[in-house]
């Protein structure tokens, strides 16, 4: 059987990097898998721009961003395989995949890096209440035939979900010549960035309606209408205020969902927001076997997915190079107050080289307010935020001097008077 | 007294401005910049994409080398999508020149060679 030091599963933003940076830590034997005819992922349809500013400290489009990368991976002569699926993934770390060259074939990782990045909650997935017909699309789906292959899916849309791609859509559709007549949220706050509710939809003076859903979708062969009501703090509809919309194309951009089925047979522990359960090193339960990037955590900005994939890089690099402690003793993370969740699950204090990175997202927005860490009970740090909201992820760095202890559980939680 | 939210990157500050253009609440000088214009001379950067002749894609990715002004972007989306390309193309080719003579260029924000 063939065998790589490092293979590195989706050839992403994640993917790439995180093989670069392996690559610039020693390790040269890599193999990046793609399932898709290019490398870049997601970026290659996300043509707006905003991103890089805190990569490349420019702002650039996704196909730009996506460039830089892919430039490296070429200049390094970091090995790859495109058109190729990764059909298994065993605890002894086999990676299985086929292409239409080589057939199936089996590689014996040393050390694995998993970055297969997301996918969108469908119709479906959301119980979209109502007919099927023609004309729901996901967000991203309406954008790569909108980017990619020239086809705009319809002239008159309603979004549902303020996501930031469903944002981006409402503005990309709109200068296409589409009318976009609304984006609704259920939550009482936007999903997506501030910057994009601006540049997006009151640029186009498209209302935005908070605290409303899709009540019913109409349609025999072609979406024809969109019944859209507001809903009360426990998601209910209120009665009597039904807004229709006549359109031919409904948008979904309501979440995504890592894409971890490939690790769903390792017999490996997954948190609540279904990324897999990791230690500091971004290290899952099976060692060796790291994950960054949108399948462990949705970020908001491609500049933090790559900062993400260089922390599973280093962990990979030590791992391969016999630098980590086994059997490490553990502090467990703990989403307390106000808190979502917490990457990552587990801090093995042995193995933190200066600081300890812990992200995480509150459940609701907050104002003014004090944010405290506390180790076994006794507050070890506490910052003040004059504003905190969801859609914005919270990257906290916290010196290794801080834990006096190498065992217990780190809390999280926002203060409440 | 005017709210903005600042676009100028993700952070997405709450701007103030006052009657006399003196912005608060910007976390950087960008965004002092970003609100003053915004009063004055609202621009922003236009992405989209052309028609290409390759074998390996149909649409080029494009954007606006510097931000033109809002008022002009659906005249631009107008050039834009009267234009074909053929390939070889590199990031940053100019593929419209001086669009809506704002004196500044559409460019290719990805190479595609064959």
């Amino acid at each position: 059987m063939i065998e790589r030091s490092l293979v590195v599963i989706g050839g992403g933003s994640a993917g790439m990097e995180a093989a670069i940076h392996a690559y610039k830590l020693g390790v040269r034997d890599i193999l990046i898998i793609e399932k898709n005819n290019y490398l870049g992922g997601i970026l290659d349809q996300c043509i707006h721009n905003g991103f890089g500013l805190g990569e490349f400290k420019e702002e650039l489009t996704g196909p730009e961003f996506m460039s830089r990368l892919s430039e490296q991976i070429e200049q390094l002569k970091i090995n790859y395989r495109l058109n190729s699926n990764v059909l298994n993934i065993s605890k002894d770390k086999i990676v299985t995949y086929s292409n239409k060259s080589e057939g199936i074939v089996e590689i014996k990782a040393k050390a694995i890096i998993f970055t297969t990045g997301c996918y969108e909650r469908s119709a479906g997935s959301i119980a979209l209440p109502g007919d099927r017909p023609v004309g729901i699309f996901t967000a991203g789906q309406a954008q790569l035939y909108l980017n990619k292959e020239g086809y705009l899916v319809g002239k008159r849309v309603f979004i549902l979900g303020s996501g930031d791609i469903g944002l981006i859509m409402a503005r990309r559709m709109t200068l296409e010549g589409a009318k976009v007549l609304g984006v609704a949220e259920l939550m009482p706050y936007s999903a997506g960035l501030n910057r994009n509710i601006t540049q997006c939809l009151k640029d186009f003076n498209i209302p935005l309606y908070l605290s409303h859903t899709v009540k019913k979708v109409i349609g025999k062969k072609r979406l024809e209408k969109v019944v859209i009501a507001p809903v009360d703090e426990h998601f209910n509809f209120i009665e009597g205020h039904d807004l229709v919309f006549d359109v031919d194309v409904l948008l979904l951009s309501v979440g995504l969902i890592p894409n971890v089925d490939l690790l769903k047979n390792l017999g490996i522990t997954f948190t609540k927001n279904k990324g897999a359960k990791v230690n500091n090193l971004l290290e899952t339960e099976i060692p060796g076997l790291f994950t960054a990037g949108n399948v462990l955590h949705v970020h908001d900005l491609v500049d933090d997915v790559v900062k993400e994939a260089r922390e599973a890089a280093l962990g990979a690099a030590r791992y391969l190079k016999n630098e980590l402690k086994e059997n490490a003793s553990q502090i467990e993370t703990l989403a307390g107050n106000g808190i979502g969740y917490i990457v990552p699950s587990i801090i093995e204090i042995e193995n933190v080289i200066e600081d300890v990175t812990l992200k995480f997202r509150v459940k609701k927005p907050y104002h003014d307010k004090f944010i405290y860490f506390s180790l076994n009970d006794k507050i070890i740090k506490k910052m003040f935020k004059p504003a905190i909201i969801p859609s914005e992820m919270e990257v906290v760095t916290l010196k290794k001097d801080l834990f006096i202890n190498s065992t217990g559980s780190l809390k999280v939680y926002v203060e409440e008077k | 007294m005017k709210e903005l939210i600042c676009i100028i990157c993700p952070r997405g500050c709450h701007l103030v401005v006052d009657e006399n253009l003196n912005v608060s609440g910007n976390n950087c000088p960008r965004g002092e910049i970003y609100a003053k214009n915004e009063l004055t001379n609202p621009t922003r950067t236009l992405t989209s994409t052309v028609k290409i002749i390759s074998k390996k894609a149909c649409r080029l990715p494009v954007k606006s080398e510097k931000p033109i002004a809002k008022n002009l972007l659906f005249n631009a989306m107008d050039e834009i999508n009267k234009v074909t390309t053929k390939s070889p193309v590199r990031i940053g080719d100019i593929v419209i020149k001086n669009i809506c003579n704002t004196g500044i260029n559409i460019i290719a924000c990805k190479t595609i060679l064959e």
